[in-house]
């Protein structure tokens, strides 16, 4: 009976049903924030600096305002905190309170980059302290955290391969990377970004590395070879020694995509399989929040050959101190603004103590029992591509539901409906309607039982009622976008009715 | 086990169902010779307390900047935020979600990019900005990258002034995608000799304010560039242009910045946020990621990502960047911040600076110190020292004022020259005090 819905109530709903920008919010005069006061004389604005603008149209809001917005706004958005999160390869793990509350601390928020380094031993010594926990899971030589995002890891490797076979006399030959056509977009993208070109390398029919294509790929003008272990198929490459072998007998290097790392925490280390480079992603493997897509934390472990091209300064412990070393000729110079993202690596180094050495594996172990129940229990309507133990994901095929006019992506949409966040989707490319699942080693069985209850309830709607699914979701604020449209109609930036959209 | 939830009887249940004995019977194609052995050589695991009681002893080893009083700045500031941006980006909802893949459960976070790209766009006077990039320094060399997409040339002429750092971030990407840089002469803290300039630019960089706080002239930089054919490409600092006239109104091709001012914490340099903003003829070449506005079935208006056939998990090597995860969380605190000054806020913080600065180059001069360039100045100036600015700055740190930057090797001036930041969060006493000691430390 809608008419025992107060009026008032109804506004509250729509406030968050129906939201405004915050430039619809704006009145003149109003202000969000109790500035600094100068006490300093005026001065002649115009005199002293020049040309003046016209104001800047930022929205005008009080200060509950601004709160309100941005509280609403959250209530229609999904995170890990929100429910299940399983999407694969991007590690979406519980991210431990306690290391929001120790990147707070203000003597870690409240310090420069270009203080004394005797003023900041306590950051760097996080840094270092970051440096030696992933120098021994990963079994690396030195690790650096400079790169901030995990595209930025990658193609930092790429750089200090690039040098590496410049100082070999070989940079003008070496103009060929190699990459699996299970990888991540990133791969290919960073190779280029790095001025070379890319080559595919074929899975085989196990899931593995095609061996005899990639032999058939190797000579001397390949610079590279970048593998992903375990692989976006969620699964351990048991040929990586002799993978590493053959691309170094040509004298390539090996690069270990790092994005799956979280499956191999304390049982087995990248820096013992042969590989002479990987990144590392903090934001997946090691608990520090997404943040809605950044900031990342792309740290990369190198073997002795490639430290002295790594990005100075490197963070190096001395004997009373830990300080910064600039003088490393070989360097290919910066990467980023200063040392990486040093809150997140307080973040993680929380989080490393956590576990300790006693509780590391449990990581890896968890992480894979979970994957592997999670396949185990959804054989029957959603089989795995390969049938083989998977590792911290399970790579899962929809193939058979196409028939009835139901895509992965549909199931997906369902389950939104359900109150989970959807799998990958369509990712690794080589698999036909795949659902890429990564539970993380921090969902009970409890959550997992409901997310395999729920998926195999969505599978059976796909049988019996398959527009339930093509209509998915329809309890969400919106129903599905218009994505053509928006490329159409291009509207990145707000403007006043009365003014033009931004055509392109 | 911390943040695990198995009882042992769950996950015997789940090895039945898995139909395995043990946890190690999953590992099985792991080979046995790359397994660790035993335990890894780290300490012992932390309790919570113990957790926080290291981290706050190790972060009591810094020098904390709440209690000493700042003049560092060179590309990274001590200014205000208010409270409400640390209260929105710590909620659960914001902070612990993924890229918006999924729009209908993200359109919370989607609106709030769109609202951060206008409000970017806007201050910068372009048309269109995406939703981050790493930070001021990458966000630069990516600007100069896309310039060599566009107009196909392999040279970019670069200003001496801008951020060193900025610099060797520029040379590295530059030297990876076989991109010549060219250095752009400085004379009396601005940049001057566009002669060089040629046509075989693919773009003109310039920084304004500069490394040295100076305003340059940009009507001549981008002079040069037209002439040439080349881009014309801005790093702005964003407070500035609370005052200043954007780079749009001068007609740049592309603008980027450091966004840390706009509500970020110092934070030793990490997590930053880098601005990115361009003309709309050049918006399919943009790296990174773009939110558009658009509808459902239903008609009802909503957000997603889009322009996505630029993007790395699309084009894979054709795409326009690498660049996957950037700042989102960053861009999220300072849209917060930005909604928060709004257009009265950000004039007063500006013109505050502005203030605060002018005073301080007034109280500095009458140490015996001086100017060294005589240019119009926004937040920060180059303090020329009768003797050793590192030992001026060493002893003024005892004292418990945080001078400014010591110029001398790495940063472009003498050994005598101290970069000297003043923002709107010094008072006119901290001013004082820091005039007199410096008297004091130079006597």
């Amino acid at each position: 009976m809608p008419n025992r819905i107060p009026e008032s109530a109804n506004m509250r709903w729509k406030t968050v049903r129906e939201p405004r920008l915050i430039f619809e919010k704006s009145s003149p005069g109003q202000i969000g924030a109790n500035l600094p006061k100068a006490d300093t004389p005026e001065v002649d604005l115009a005199a002293t600096l020049g040309d003046l603008r016209d104001g800047v149209e930022w929205p005008e809001v009080s200060e509950l305002e601004v709160m309100r917005h941005f509280v609403n706004l959250s209530h229609i958005n999904y995170g890990i905190e929100t429910g299940f999160y399983p999407l694969g390869s991007c590690t979406m793990k519980y991210n431990p309170r306690i290391n929001e509350v120790t990147a707070g601390l203000s003597g870690f928020r409240n310090i420069h980059p270009l203080m004394p380094e005797d003023t900041v031993q306590g950051a760097l010594e996080v840094i270092c302290g970051v440096k030696e926990y992933l120098m021994e899971i990963t079994g690396f030589y030195e690790i650096t955290q400079q790169p901030v995002a995990g595209a930025h890891g990658e193609m930092t490797c790429l750089m200090l391969i690039k040098a590496f076979h410049a100082a070999n006399g070989e940079g003008d030959k070496r103009t060929v990377v190699l990459i699996p056509d299970s990888a991540h977009g990133t791969n290919p993208a960073s190779a280029a970004r790095c001025g070379y070109d890319v080559k595919s390398i074929p899975t085989d029919a196990e899931g593995n590395t095609d061996l005899v294509a990639l032999e058939a790929a190797l000579d001397d003008t390949v610079a590279a070879f970048m593998v992903t272990n375990p692989s976006t198929l969620g699964l351990f490459e048991p040929n990586i020694e002799r993978v590493c072998e053959l691309v170094h007998a040509v004298g390539g290097q090996v690069f270990c995509d790092g994005a799956n790392m979280n499956a191999m925490v304390g049982t087995t280390r990248p820096g013992d399989h042969g590989f002479d480079c990987m990144h590392l992603n903090l934001h997946k493997t090691f608990s520090t929040p997404h943040g809605g897509g950044g900031p990342g934390c792309g740290a990369i472990g190198l073997q002795e050959h490639l430290a002295k091209f790594m990005p100075a300064p490197v963070v190096t412990r001395g004997e009373f101190e830990v300080f910064l070393d600039y003088d490393r000729p070989d360097s290919i110079g910066r990467v980023s603004s200063f040392y990486g993202q040093f809150l997140m690596a307080v973040r993680a180094l929380t989080y490393l103590m956590a576990y300790g050495k006693e509780g590391l594996p449990n990581i890896s172990r968890y992480a894979v029992l979970n994957a592997n129940y999670v396949k185990a229990r959804l054989a029957d309507v959603l089989p795995a591509a390969h049938d083989r133990p998977c590792m911290h994901e399970c790579v899962l095929t929809a193939s058979k539901y196409k028939k009835l006019g139901v895509r992965a992506l549909d199931i997906s949409k369902r389950l939104i409906d359900h109150g989970f966040h959807p799998p990958t989707n369509y990712f690794p490319l080589i698999v036909p309607e795949a659902m890429m699942i990564e539970p993380t080693e921090t969902e009970s069985k409890e959550t997992l039982d409901r997310f395999c209850d729920a998926m195999i309830a969505i599978c059976k709607e796909a049988e019996e009622d398959p527009d339930a699914l093509h209509n998915a979701p329809a309890t969400q604020i919106v129903g599905r976008l218009d994505e053509a449209r928006a490329v159409k109609f291009l509207d990145v930036k707000y403007k006043k009715e009365s003014e033009e959209p931004v055509s392109v | 086990m911390p943040y695990i939830p198995h009882t042992e009887a769950d996950t015997q249940k789940m090895l039945d169902t898995i139909g395995v004995k043990s946890i190690d019977d999953l590992f099985i194609e792991i080979p046995d010779n790359l397994r660790v052995k035993g335990q890894l050589n780290v300490p012992s695991a932390k309790d919570e307390a113990q957790l926080f009681q290291h981290c706050r002893d190790l972060a009591e080893r810094n020098v904390d900047l709440s209690r000493t009083t700042c003049f560092l700045g060179a590309g990274i500031y001590d200014r205000f935020s208010p409270a409400t941006v640390g209260a929105v980006i710590s909620r659960g909802e914001f902070l612990t979600a993924y890229t918006p893949y999924q729009p209908e459960a993200s359109q919370g976070y989607l609106q709030t990019i769109y609202e951060f790209q206008s409000m970017i766009a806007e201050l910068y006077g372009m048309d269109v900005a995406n939703a981050s990039m790493y930070d001021g320094t990458t966000s630069l060399a990516e600007a100069a990258i896309m310039a060599t997409y566009v107009n196909k040339r392999k040279k970019v002429y670069v200003s001496g002034a801008i951020h060193p750092h900025a610099r060797e971030v520029l040379n590295t990407y530059c030297w990876a995608m076989d991109v010549e840089v060219v250095e752009i002469r400085t004379q009396d803290g601005v940049t001057k000799d566009y002669s060089i300039v040629k046509d075989d630019a693919a773009c003109v960089l310039l920084q304004t304010p500069n490394f040295f706080g100076c305003i340059e002239d940009m009507a001549v930089a981008r002079d040069a560039a037209r002439a040439n054919g080349a881009l014309f490409i801005v790093s702005a600092d964003p407070v500035a242009f609370g005052l200043l006239k954007p780079p749009g109104d001068f007609d740049a091709d592309i603008v980027v910045g450091e966004g840390q001012p706009l509500g970020l914490p110092m934070g030793f340099g990490g997590p930053l946020l880098g601005l990115f903003a361009c003309k709309k003829e050049y918006v399919r070449l943009i790296p990174g990621r773009i939110v558009g506005r658009t509808v459902d079935g239903e008609g009802r208006s909503g957000f997603t990502m889009t322009l996505r056939t630029r993007e790395q998990d699309i084009r894979r090597e054709k795409a326009t960047s690498n660049i996957c995860t950037n700042e989102a969380l960053m861009a999220l605190a300072s849209t917060v911040h930005m909604s928060a000054l709004g257009k009265n806020g950000i004039r007063q913080v500006a013109e505050s600076t502005v203030r605060n600065t002018q005073y301080a180059i007034q109280k500095l001069k009458e140490t015996g110190c001086h100017l060294k360039y005589d240019q119009k100045v926004f937040c920060e100036f180059v303090l020329s020292l009768p003797k050793s600015a590192v030992g001026a700055r060493d002893a003024l740190l005892e004292k418990g004022i945080l001078a400014g930057l010591p110029m001398g090797g790495r940063y472009l001036g003498d050994e005598n020259d101290l970069l000297v930041a003043v923002t709107e969060l010094r008072t006119r006493a901290q001013i004082d005090e820091f005039a007199s000691a410096l008297k004091e430390v130079l006597n």
